[in-house]
């Protein structure tokens, strides 16, 4: 019988959020990165990942392109371009 | 063992003997004697549970549903408004499947404000999905509470029961009950394995938002489980009897029916008087029998059609209404031989009891002199005096 | 990688600050932790069945009554003799805590369950369309105090619930705001390291509710703190700490917001938001000397 209801952890991932990114999405450019980890921290979505400097990526599958990783970043490292940018 | 017991004492005493680990009540009149005594059992050693004091019936059913949740068997009580205050957190625990048991002091619902016992409360409360059993007296209040736990935590049901006993008549009333031992009970009622708990060894999300692909499916899920519970509860009974050499039916009870032309139909302490009234009329030559329900929600249709197939009259006393339509009980009853080829020639709908006022041999006799005159909703023991002045 | 306790694939808004101080609020508190959530955003943007964005013990009952049902969960964990190893938090919207779910939290804090109580408090009733809640602040344009001929917004200023928590004499109570997100982390770890009940509020901007640009969350949040308008404060069994400031103006911050259009061109209400601001400095100490 259907039920009781329960939710497996994390499966939320199945849900690729990234389709809902209609303008814009970050960019890292990993030059002057310091490892601040404030955009992993930042990030609503928890789809920003790395370790050392110049190694912060964000996983596009989930991004929502709200932008507040480069608008945290101290040193300017990300940047907000176009959704249909060659990069 | 028997003692000379205050139902409320008597039922404090068996729900020690369940073993909850979590028991949270508010106190409302006329549940505060059961609550007041696990709390001193708590406080004593006697009942090793804890003991959450909240700020209202709303929370203390949150409390229960959280300790359920978190895997632990649960006790909670409560009577009339605080039973409408928890309504929406019961509809919840019903929901999420949290085999709670909680002792309902049936009590008339306010306004005007009255303290005293009907069945309003838990009859408005029919459709929350919780199984609802009603005693007669007592020893089956306290008998009812073991296989309540057995029926919320079997497996295949994992549904919340609320135990329904009237208010000051049963849970103040004194009488002679047998209390089971504790090793008895413990045949009977194993400890508690929940299904699925919050546990972090095994994470998991309980209570998600359901959107319309899946919603109704858990509806139906429910539904068709309480076809379930008429099936197990007859067995639940049975292997009680074994154990505790009482015999209950679970669904229905008849009384001195299998001659009777014509038969009452009530649910709990009414049932008593009820008796009585029929021992009487019996001796002046009256075929007259009682169908007692004992399980209101599952409503047991079929054990109802074939208890009174071959009655010829049948009168039903229900204790709540439905302000505007038939009484509960006895729409219920009459939908129970729709389209059916036997039946009653005529089911009569008596109102009794609201509020407390006294429920006698002669308010059943009166009753009886009705049977097949009247067929809607008829107030007895109405004082027409009352209903001559006008607040216009 | 390092596994979030809150993943991705939710359902908020894009830019929303709730979801990311929910993440910070359960990735400090680890995996030893079991979540009491009350309806709202949070709840239906992670749990969507049959999805769930939590990696956590996780269960959510009603609207009000999140603070009661970790209760529950707290004492059966007593029983269990396991207490002492998990975590407990209960957590809502403001408006699940400041109005309909007070009482129980106030039943919470009263009877020293050990349990973190976190309000995100975005300042309206999001989840339903942007209703006035007890923490909606002054004259903030929502959907049922909207400005008009007679009206500046809401009329009324924010309900004091940290103090409301304080008052219950229990061991820690501090606000937070996703403009300092490591500051909630330090707060989180401490909360947790004390027994008791512990009550933290933490401002969340909603692009959505606030009508302000998804980029700006956290801009917005630290104006927010900056101006005074929202004080980090922070009790350690009823010893006051803040973090101080050097005030700036509330119309920077106001002016970010379309929930506050309305009172930038009005130099007489922007006082009246100024003197909301000027009162928290002095009542707190914020001012940076």
């Amino acid at each position: 019988m259907f039920g009781p209801l329960i939710c497996k952890p994390g499966s939320s991932k199945n849900n690729k959020t990234g389709s809902w990114r209609v303008e814009v999405k970050p960019k890292f450019l990993q030059k002057n990165c310091i490892a601040c980890k404030m955009c992993l921290v930042i990030c609503p979505e928890a789809c920003i990942t790395g370790n050392e400097k110049n190694t912060y990526i964000c996983d596009y599958q989930y991004c929502k392109g709200c932008g507040n990783c480069a608008a945290i970043c101290p040193k300017q490292d990300i940047v907000m371009i176009k959704e249909d940018s060659k990069e | 063992m028997k003692e000379f017991q205050e139902g409320s004492l008597a039922v404090a005493e068996i729900v020690r003997m369940c073993k909850p680990g979590v028991v949270s009540a508010y106190p409302i009149t006329p549940q505060t004697h059961i609550v007041e005594e696990l709390a001193q059992m708590v406080a004593n050693g006697d009942l090793k549970a804890q003991c959450i004091n909240v700020e209202s019936e709303h929370s203390a059913a949150s409390a229960v549903f959280g300790a359920s949740a978190a895997g632990v068997r649960s006790y909670t009580a409560t009577s009339s408004q605080g039973l409408f205050y928890m309504a929406e957190v019961l509809f919840n625990i019903a929901g999420v499947r949290l085999p709670i048991v909680m002792t309902c002091a049936n009590r008339a619902i306010s306004a005007p404000i009255n303290i005293w016992n009907d069945q309003q409360d838990a009859v408005s409360l029919r459709d929350c999905g919780w199984v609802q059993v009603y005693a007669e007296d007592v020893q089956e209040a306290v008998d009812l509470h073991m296989i309540a736990y057995r029926l919320a935590e079997d497996k295949n049901i994992m549904l919340p029961v609320m135990v329904n006993m009237d208010g000051f008549v049963l849970t103040h009333g004194i009488e002679t009950v047998d209390m089971p031992s504790q090793e008895q009970v413990d045949k009977y009622l194993p400890s508690y394995t929940p299904l699925y708990k919050l546990d972090i060894k095994n994470p998991m999300t309980i209570g998600p938002l359901v959107d319309p692909d899946y919603y109704m499916e858990t509806r139906y899920a429910i539904q068709e489980t309480h076809k379930s519970v008429l099936g197990m509860l007859p067995k639940l009974t049975e292997e009680f009897s074994k154990v505790f050499g009482r015999t209950y039916n679970g669904l229905v009870e008849g009384y001195r029916l299998d001659d009777a032309e014509k038969a009452f139909v009530a649910m709990g302490s009414v049932c008593g008087t009820t008796k009585e009234a029929i021992d009487s009329m019996r001796k002046k030559g009256k075929k007259v029998g009682l169908l007692k329900i004992s399980c209101y929600r599952p409503f047991p249709h079929q054990a109802i059609y074939e208890a009174l197939k071959n009655v010829k009259k049948v009168a039903v006393l229900d204790r709540a209404l439905s302000l505007g339509s038939y009484a509960p009980l006895a729409s219920e009853i009459k939908s129970v031989f729709f389209g059916k080829k036997k039946g009653p020639q005529t089911i009569s709908s008596f109102i009794v009891g609201l509020g407390g006022r006294d429920i006698t041999v002669h308010s059943i006799e009166e009753a009886y002199k009705l049977i097949g005159k009247k067929e809607t909703c008829e107030f007895i023991d109405l004082k027409p005096e009352l209903l001559k002045e006008n607040y216009a | 990688m390092p596994e979030h306790l809150f993943t991705s694939g939710h359902t908020a808004c894009s830019g929303c600050g709730q979801s990311l101080a929910a993440r910070l609020v359960i990735d400090t508190a680890g995996p030893n932790t079991i979540v009491v959530n009350n309806t709202g955003c949070l709840e239906v943007f992670s749990t969507k069945y049959p999805e769930s964005a939590w990696q956590v013990p996780w269960v959510h009952s009603l609207f009000e009554n999140a603070a009661a049902v970790a209760s529950g969960v707290e004492a059966a964990l007593k029983y269990l003799g396991t207490k002492d190893t998990i975590n407990i938090i209960a957590q809502a919207g403001d408006g699940g805590t400041a109005d309909i779910g007070l009482q129980a939290l106030s039943g919470m804090l009263e009877r020293g369950h050990d349990i973190l109580y976190v309000c995100y408090d975005n300042e309206a009733y999001m989840n339903t369309g942007v209703q006035r809640s007890g923490l909606t602040p002054f004259d903030a344009n929502t959907t049922t105090s909207p400005i008009g001929n007679n009206s500046k917004g809401n009329p009324r200023p924010k309900k004091p619930l940290p103090e409301i928590a304080l008052a219950h004499g229990i061991p820690y109570v501090a606000t937070a705001s996703v403009g300092f997100p490591q500051d909630i982390q330090r707060k989180v770890k401490k909360a947790l390291s004390i027994k008791g009940p512990k009550y933290m509020q933490i401002h969340v901007p909603c692009p959505l509710g606030w009508r302000h640009e998804p980029q700006l969350t956290y801009a917005i949040a630290k104006l927010a703190v900056e101006t005074g308008l929202y004080p980090l404060v922070e009790f350690e069994n009823g010893v006051k700490s803040a973090r101080q400031i050097k005030p700036k103006p509330v119309e920077e911050y106001l002016k970010t917001q379309a929930r506050f259009k309305h009172l930038i061109n009005n130099p007489e209400e922007l006082k009246r938001v100024q003197a909301v601001a000027d009162s928290n400095i002095e009542r707190y100490n914020l001012k940076l000397q």
